[in-house]
């Protein structure tokens, strides 16, 4: 399957990934070749089998729905780029927030 | 007496316990090593003041008698775990200066057996790779090189600063992640005993997740035992991980004392791949004869859907990375790029903060998980493996472990197989298959070839019975007595 260079500029704003108009074609060109090779699939019948989601053969394990941990919100802030803003314990808005450009007029 | 940075895990847990060495005193003996080898560039971070601390910690533990398994061992730790108040990369742009502040499960584990951490090793961004060669912190170089040639090798990936670092004898022990050949690969290029386990033995939590349904954690070390040993301390269940193995822990250690006299050991006729050195076969036959004569008898098998192991994993890996890297937005962790609006700065930090092989990877899951191609795609894939676990489950009922090389070629110079990223793929032909089913396997060295570089052998074994892979695994490495060692290190 060949990827022309709008099906890549595509799947890339999908992504969330900015490429640079001139990478698209190099782009294209190494993702239809992975694609190419990954056709050989096909040879394979495949008509009755169940596809296999995970190796571990287990149903997902079950807790008690509860709080279990919490109060950490300095250490969750501790790393976001772009200045977090962090509300100490003991208010009623304790907690904090990230940061993003805004995204409501 | 041998230099400390020569001893085994085993040997310096002896030789602490006898008293005839500190931890303080084996820590600094190889925070001088990474000092002196800093070229080879096996670390992201080294952290010689926290290794200086927990050395002197665990000899106080010492003192009042509370040893773990790994007490005062300094070990290297792949920068893709998780470490409380260190900077955990993954060997990205788009994670610098990120300082974790929790502690991986695996890590944890090993530091409440008293290990030592010595830094965090270099790999292939997100683990993404067969080289080293993908890091945002630039190639690892291979300690190994080839006779009457300088050129500088890879040390295979994508734990190729854990390798680089144990074969330089900087540590004598380094975690590494296996998602399709990452321990194994690396473990054969520099001449090192490399060890996945099952799918579920070790935690995945707080392991930066490249592919959720094929990361593992495991040892690469010098020896089959002190592999056994350090994985002893690694595993375990963990609630915080639901794929996490609610199962005992089995003493590998003791494993790799049995005999494996009447051991059925399966040869894979597909193994026979198209491409794969003659001298590799050659190694592979050796292997065999090596088992034999221990006792072992050999099995011919068939695992029919080899070939199609690869093109699957590259189906399912990027698709389960393309869903895993989604939180790398800008907002909570790692780098910002603004933009004029959310969207655009979610595509500015992710255009400017993944490396080419990574972006690559993302796109490929996003376009086989994408509307009209799923099905086409990603179920077709999730079928194939489902027929690749079936022929090892098949092969298994008439045998106790499989034999096959660990990789197509001994290690290549940097720049070399970097000519399309299909060509760097096939490094991981031997390897991928086993991740693809979950199933616990071992590189062991075994010989060098005409080059003067290590070849290693992988053996196989069925889930959760990792007691086998290290028991034929030990027998293989004694009948080998692979001693050679990268000149100058």
């Amino acid at each position: 399957m060949a990827l022309d260079r709008q099906t890549v500029a595509r799947i890339a704003r999908l992504a969330r990934i900015k490429v640079p108009e001139s990478e698209l074609d190099g782009l294209a060109g190494e993702l239809s070749g992975i694609m190419n090779w990954i056709e050989q699939l096909n040879q394979v019948d495949t008509s009755a089998v169940e596809p296999m989601t995970s190796v571990a053969d287990l149903s997902l394990p079950r807790r008690k729905d509860e709080v279990t941990d919490g109060g950490i919100a300095a250490r969750i802030l501790a790393n976001a780029p772009g200045g977090a803003v962090l509300i100490e314990s003991g208010k009623p808005e304790a907690g904090g927030f990230f940061t993003v450009p805004k995204v409501v007029e | 007496m041998t230099k400390p940075t020569d001893l085994t895990i085993t040997e310096m847990t002896a030789a602490l316990g006898k008293g005839a060495l500190s931890a303080l005193e084996l820590a600094d003996a190889h925070l001088q090593g990474m000092e002196q080898q800093r070229a080879l560039n096996a670390f992201i971070v080294e952290t010689p003041e926290k290794a200086r601390e927990m050395a002197k910690a665990s000899d106080a533990r010492r003192k009042s008698g509370g040893i773990g398994l790994l007490e005062g061992v300094p070990l290297a730790i792949k920068d893709l775990f998780c470490t409380e108040g260190v900077q955990t990369t993954a060997a990205s742009h788009i994670l610098e200066g990120f300082k974790p502040t929790y502690e991986s499960t695996v890590t944890s584990k090993l530091w409440q057996q008293g290990a030592v951490m010595l830094g965090k090793t270099n790999l292939d961004e997100f683990a993404m790779g067969s080289s080293n060669m993908t890091s945002h912190f630039g190639a690892v170089e291979n300690p190994w090189k080839r006779k009457g040639d300088n050129r500088k090798l890879v040390p295979g990936g994508s734990s190729g600063g854990s390798a680089a670092a144990v074969a330089a004898r900087i540590a004598p022990g380094a975690t590494g992640t296996d998602t399709g050949g990452s321990i194994r690969q690396p473990a054969a290029f520099c001449g090192l005993v490399g060890m996945k386990p099952t799918y579920g033995r070790c935690s995945r939590w707080g392991i930066v997740a490249f592919a959720s349904s094929l990361d593992q954690a495991g040892p690469i070390a010098r020896t089959v035992g002190d592999a056994a040993l350090m994985l002893q301390a690694m595993s375990g269940y963990d609630a915080k991980d639901s794929t996490s193995a609610k199962l005992e822990v089995p003493d590998f250690v003791t494993a790799c004392k049995r005999p494996i006299k009447g051991m059925k050991i399966g040869i894979p006729k597909e193994y026979r791949v198209e491409g794969t050195a003659e001298e590799i076969l050659k190694v592979w036959d050796r292997g065999m004869d090596m088992l034999r004569d221990a006792g072992a008898e050999p099995v011919e098998i068939s695992l029919p859907h080899t070939k199609y192991a690869l093109p699957t994993y590259y189906i399912v890996a990027p698709a389960e990375c393309s869903s895993n890297l989604a939180r790398y937005d800008g907002v909570r962790f790692g780098l910002r790029v603004p933009g004029k609006d959310l969207i655009d700065m979610y595509e500015n930090t992710r255009g400017a903060g993944f490396g080419k092989e990574t972006r690559r990877r993302i796109l490929i899951g996003t376009y086989v998980l994408s509307a009209g191609y799923y099905d086409a795609y990603y179920k077709k894939a999730q079928q194939v493996r489902a027929l690749i676990a079936r022929d090892f489950t098949e092969a298994f009922k008439r045998c106790d472990a499989i034999l096959t090389p660990t990789a197509p070629s001994a290690a290549f110079a940097m720049g070399e197989k970097m000519d399309d990223p299909v060509t760097m793929y096939l490094n991981d032909v031997f390897t991928v298959p086993t991740s693809l089913a979950g199933l616990p396997a071992i590189s062991v060295p075994v010989t060098l070839n005409s080059e003067g570089l290590p070849l290693g052998l992988h053996l196989i074994g069925r889930a959760f019975d990792e007691e086998t892979v290290f028991a034929a695994g030990a027998a293989l490495e004694k009948a080998a007595a692979f001693t050679a060692r990268p000149a100058g290190f």
